[in-house]
């Protein structure tokens, strides 16, 4: 089997086991990225040198007999987080040259082990996005089928582990920035409760929302991942001070007695034919594996897109005013002055959807609409966060489609944002509630796209989720199908 | 002053706390450091950096809600307050703005206009600070130096209740005087370290409703204070009398002029955008760490005024001299416990050490003459080993050499003399000398003897004791 077909579980033991290095290991993964990035546009930027370097220090660190988990395992990162010497864009122009003198915390604690960063994967700009659409870098694509989107923000995180060019990646979901791509690319990406991740060294795109999460090709590998980049950290006040379970050693329970509830919102009418059917069929699978499955409500999720769309926007619009061509990025100055300096630099720096969602949001925190919009917003916040507790009183997990669709085509909702923000409908009551959720292959639509199902779990019942969708990859093979890239 | 309007001031004053690192970093808040040398990704405001608080900046704003009478709130909230300026790196200062940690409270004032008086505190919140701009002559441009980005204030904002530039300055002086004696600022007003804003409005005498405000900000010493204020009441009242109309702005204080001239077009109505800051969680002060900082509260200068004046008995000036300076005070308390007499250690620190700080510009704390020198040359004039006279020789050259009072009586000989046989020698040679005065003595002009004491401590170089020798001169005149 070649080395990209293997998952993170295998590296670890071949690699360990002395059957190949990590330099040849990388070396193999450069050469797959540099034959299919270009057509993808997966990555923004290829760390070949660096990555070699990593690699070699890994096969060193192994020699003197102090790997850990994550030694030599070539990895990717959403060029979200913060890189020490290697240019980080957020997918932006106002970014375009920014070189970060420090590492993310996610970002150091995979270097601390040793793992390899073979790139900054491609995404929405500012994560501000669900198709990968709105890329200074240009889009992204769908390994599945070109003509396709990957979804987004996340999506070079998703087409990269899709294509089978990293064995594992970083994202950050916002509003189902993990999910959603996932879904779309047929892998498994997982969002972890709000605070269990470190966002130090994250770009911010909404504070209250975003988390960092895995992606990779089984549930067990974004379990390895997970449990590298989990735990407190000083550096960020709304990280939690609980401690990390061993998430590998829930993989090994089976799912009998587990209550799995199917909330009635997500199951519209509008819900796509073969997502309908992919999902229900997955329901079966539980059903079969011994897992109790109800029917709960979460009655307030009509509200939870526009609550997001509040929420998310009023924070952005103060996230990103630092980018004002003063210190750092993007500036265009003409000499008539400091005001017209910072708006030509935004003007140009930031693309459209940015600029719609600063608008949206410095109009929502505007005096004299706070109260009915920003307020009011996190009222219903509060509602939709009930929702989900009531709910978990009477199940173990909750599960439901990922998104409405599959991958639709490039430019089919460019210029309809609306139809584009509800593509995230199953997956922003999530973040508003701040709790965890995983989205794991589940089928293919006629025209051969996959389909996701959402797992939702409890606040820090990550294992529950790793747990559940574990069991459900050891009976079904949709992880296991290959794009043909 | 026209007598037809009333003044009324509120004050802002900005506290610039002396903690070792920033508020929400661990950068240090040295002053005059090379720009931008004491920053990180936080104080930047690099993308993706985030704040944590400093504990020691809550402490401290606990410690001035204490001194101020405020009400500790057990939760409170960070939150952002939105503007654009090239020395704000995030576009955004961290703020407190619905929910400050104080509230509630009040200063006691007293002046000569209307007596004493209660000022009442509206909040007191914690804030960053934003960085300096420089404009380098010549060079075209501006410079960003963002070392003071981030360090940490305090908000203190008065209610509107002082009329008078007077009771703005009482109450100015007075709410120093307490940040300092706690120590969480180092009072400096040139430097920044204590700036204030007033907002000054008239009123016809009589009416209830405000008048229109105008805040004043850029004053940077109580004088100026003092004259931007009124100044402004004059030119409002003016301005009024002359069927004007007084609009809300921002204006700023001309040093130069004593004018305050408006800030119109730079200041325009603001839409600040405060929102919770989502990258902080509430804060949440536990009873237990306010009723720790408040056993760990220093002494306030208003108890410590009452207290000099009721247990130790000084009278009420020198307890004021010796209460105004925390630092002054805590030397006359080191020396008191080493010498308990008040009066004679109130005397000398408000006296002679106060005079040698005006004449060296030293720091109490830095004097050669500590708290314990002074204490063992007191101790040698309350035992009468040397008289007032010699102890001001003794104490200049303590001040010079820094060795104590004993060793320098020993080694210039400047003990007291009090062998009365030697003393008997001086008199009797002093009044063989002296049979003029001898004889007006005995006549009855008993005021003479004055004159032949000094003469025998003249002629003892200054060491007999004065007692003893009066002692003896009566014995042999009468
Ligand atoms: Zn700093």
């Amino acid at each position: 089997m070649p080395f990209i077909d293997l998952n993170l579980q295998q590296l670890q033991s071949k690699l360990a086991g002395g059957e190949f290095s990590s330099r040849e290991l990388t070396r193999a993964y450069l050469d797959r990225i540099n034959a299919t990035g270009g057509s993808l546009n997966s990555f923004i930027t290829i760390c070949e040198e660096s990555a070699m370097a990593a690699a070699e220090a890994a096969d060193i660190r192994r020699k003197k007999g102090d790997a850990a988990p994550l030694t030599g395992i070539p990895l990717a990162v959403k060029d979200i987080f913060n890189t020490e010497g290697i240019r980080t864009t957020a997918g932006s122009r106002i970014l375009e040259n920014y070189v970060a003198p420090y590492d993310a915390t996610a970002v150091a604690r995979l270097k601390e082990q040793g793992a390899v960063l073979l790139g900054k994967l491609n995404m929405d700009e500012f994560a501000m996005g669900s198709s990968n659409e709105n890329s200074a870098a240009g889009p992204c694509r769908n390994p599945w089928d070109p003509s396709k989107v990957p979804g987004g923000s996340s999506g070079g995180s998703a087409a990269a582990v899709a294509a089978r060019q990293a064995v594992a990646t970083l994202g950050t979901d916002t509003g189902g920035s993990i999910r959603q791509p996932a879904g779309h690319c047929g892998v498994v990406g997982l969002k972890p409760t709000y605070g269990r991740v470190s966002r130090y060294g994250v770009i911010a795109y909404a504070s209250s929302l975003d988390q960092v999460g895995p992606l990779a090709r089984t549930v067990g590998d974004c379990a390895l991942l997970l449990q590298a980049v989990a735990g407190y950290d000083p550096a960020d006040s709304t990280s939690v001070d609980t401690p990390v379970p061993d998430y590998s050693a829930a993989l090994g329970e089976d799912v009998r007695g587990l209550k799995i509830g199917l909330p009635k919102e997500y199951f519209i009418d509008g819900l796509d034919a073969d997502v309908k059917q992919a999902v229900e069929t997955a329901v079966a699978v539980y059903r079969d594996l011994g897992a109790e499955i109800v029917e709960v409500s979460l009655p307030h999720t009509d509200y939870a897109v526009a609550c997001y769309y509040l929420v998310a926007t009023a924070e952005a619009s103060s996230n990103l005013a630092r980018y004002d061509g003063v210190r750092y990025g993007r500036r265009i100055d003409n000499g008539s002055g400091l005001i017209d300096m910072y708006c030509s630099s935004r003007a140009e720096g930031f693309g459209d959807e940015v600029k719609r969602r600063i608008m949206l949001g410095t109009y929502a925190l505007s005096s004299g609409y706070y109260d009915a919009y920003y307020l009011r917003a996190q009222k219903v916040r509060t509602l939709i966060r009930d929702d989900f507790n009531k709910a978990f009183d009477q199940v173990d997990l909750l599960l439901t489609p990922v998104s409405p669709t599959p991958a639709f085509k490039l430019g089919e909702k460019v210029n309809d944002p609306l139809q584009m923000y509800l593509s995230d409908i199953f997956t922003i009551p999530v973040n508003l509630a701040g709790t965890c959720a995983m989205s794991v292959p589940c089928g293919f639509s006629g025209q051969n796209l996959p389909i996701g199902l959402q797992l939702i779990g409890r606040p820090f019942g990550e294992e529950t989720l790793l747990r559940a969708g574990h069991a459900y990859q050891q009976v079904t093979e949709w992880h296991l199908q290959k794009a043909k890239i | 002053m026209s007598s037809l309007f009333e003044p009324v001031i509120g004050l802002e004053v900005h506290v610039q706390l002396t903690t070792d690192t920033k508020i929400f970093c661990g950068c240090s808040t040295e002053f005059g450091r090379t720009p931008n040398s004491q920053t990180c990704p936080v104080c930047l405001g690099l993308p993706g950096a985030l704040p944590v608080l400093n504990r020691q900046v809550v402490e401290n704003a606990i410690k001035a809600g204490l001194a101020t009478n405020c009400r500790i709130a057990p939760r409170s909230v960070f939150a952002r307050k939105n503007y654009f300026y090239p020395d704000l790196p995030k576009g955004y200062q961290i703020s407190q703005f619905e929910l400050p940690i104080c509230e509630h409270g009040w200063l006691d004032i007293e002046t000569e206009g209307r007596g004493p008086q209660r000022i009442g505190i509206t909040r007191i919140h914690m804030e960053e600070d934003a960085g300096k701009l420089l404009h380098a002559e010549g060079e075209g441009g501006s410079r960003v130096d963002l070392n003071r980005a981030c360090t940490p204030l305090l908000e203190i904002v008065s209610e509107p209740d002082m009329r008078s530039a007077d009771e703005a300055i009482a109450y100015l002086k007075k709410l120093h005087q307490i940040v300092v004696y706690l120590g969480i600022c180092d009072g400096n007003l040139e430097e920044g370290s204590f700036r204030c804003d007033a907002n000054v409005s008239v009123r016809p005498r009589g009416q209830e409703e405000f008048g229109t405000r105008a805040e004043l900000k850029n004053i940077n010493s109580f004088r100026f204070i003092r004259e931007a204020i009124d100044y402004e009441i004059e030119r409002q009242i003016e301005l009024i009398e002359d069927g004007g109309t007084v609009i809300q702005e921002t204006r700023l204080f001309d040093s130069d002029k004593g004018t305050t001239r408006s800030m119109r077009g730079k200041e325009e109505a603001h839409d600040y955008r405060y929102f919770p800051d989502p990258d902080l969680l509430p804060l949440t002060v536990a009873p237990e760490w306010v009723e720790r900082v408040r056993t760990e509260l220093p002494e306030l200068p208003e108890a410590k005024l009452a207290r000099y004046q009721q247990e130790l008995g000084l009278k009420p000036y020198d307890a004021e001299v010796l209460t105004a300076d925390r630092k002054v005070a805590e030397y006359f308390e080191a020396c008191l416990a080493r010498h308990d007499n008040p009066k004679l250690c109130a005397n000398w620190v408000q006296g002679d050490i106060q005079r040698k700080l005006n004449e060296t510009g030293l720091a109490v704390n830095a004097i050669p003459v500590t708290p314990e020198l002074l204490a063992g040359l007191l101790k040698r004039i309350d035992d009468k080993s040397i008289s007032s006279n010699i102890a001001k020789q003794v104490f200049e050259l303590i001040w010079e050499s820094g060795k104590d009072a004993d060793t320098i009586i020993e080694e210039k000989g400047l003990k007291q003399v009090t062998d009365s046989g030697a003393i008997e020698a001086l008199v009797d040679e002093v009044l063989a000398n002296c049979q003029p005065q001898v004889e007006q003595y005995r006549s009855g002009q008993t005021k003479v003897l004055g004159f032949m004491v000094g003469q025998v401590m003249k002629a003892s170089r200054g060491k007999a004791n004065p007692q003893l020798v009066n002692e003896l001169l009566r014995k042999k005149l009468d």
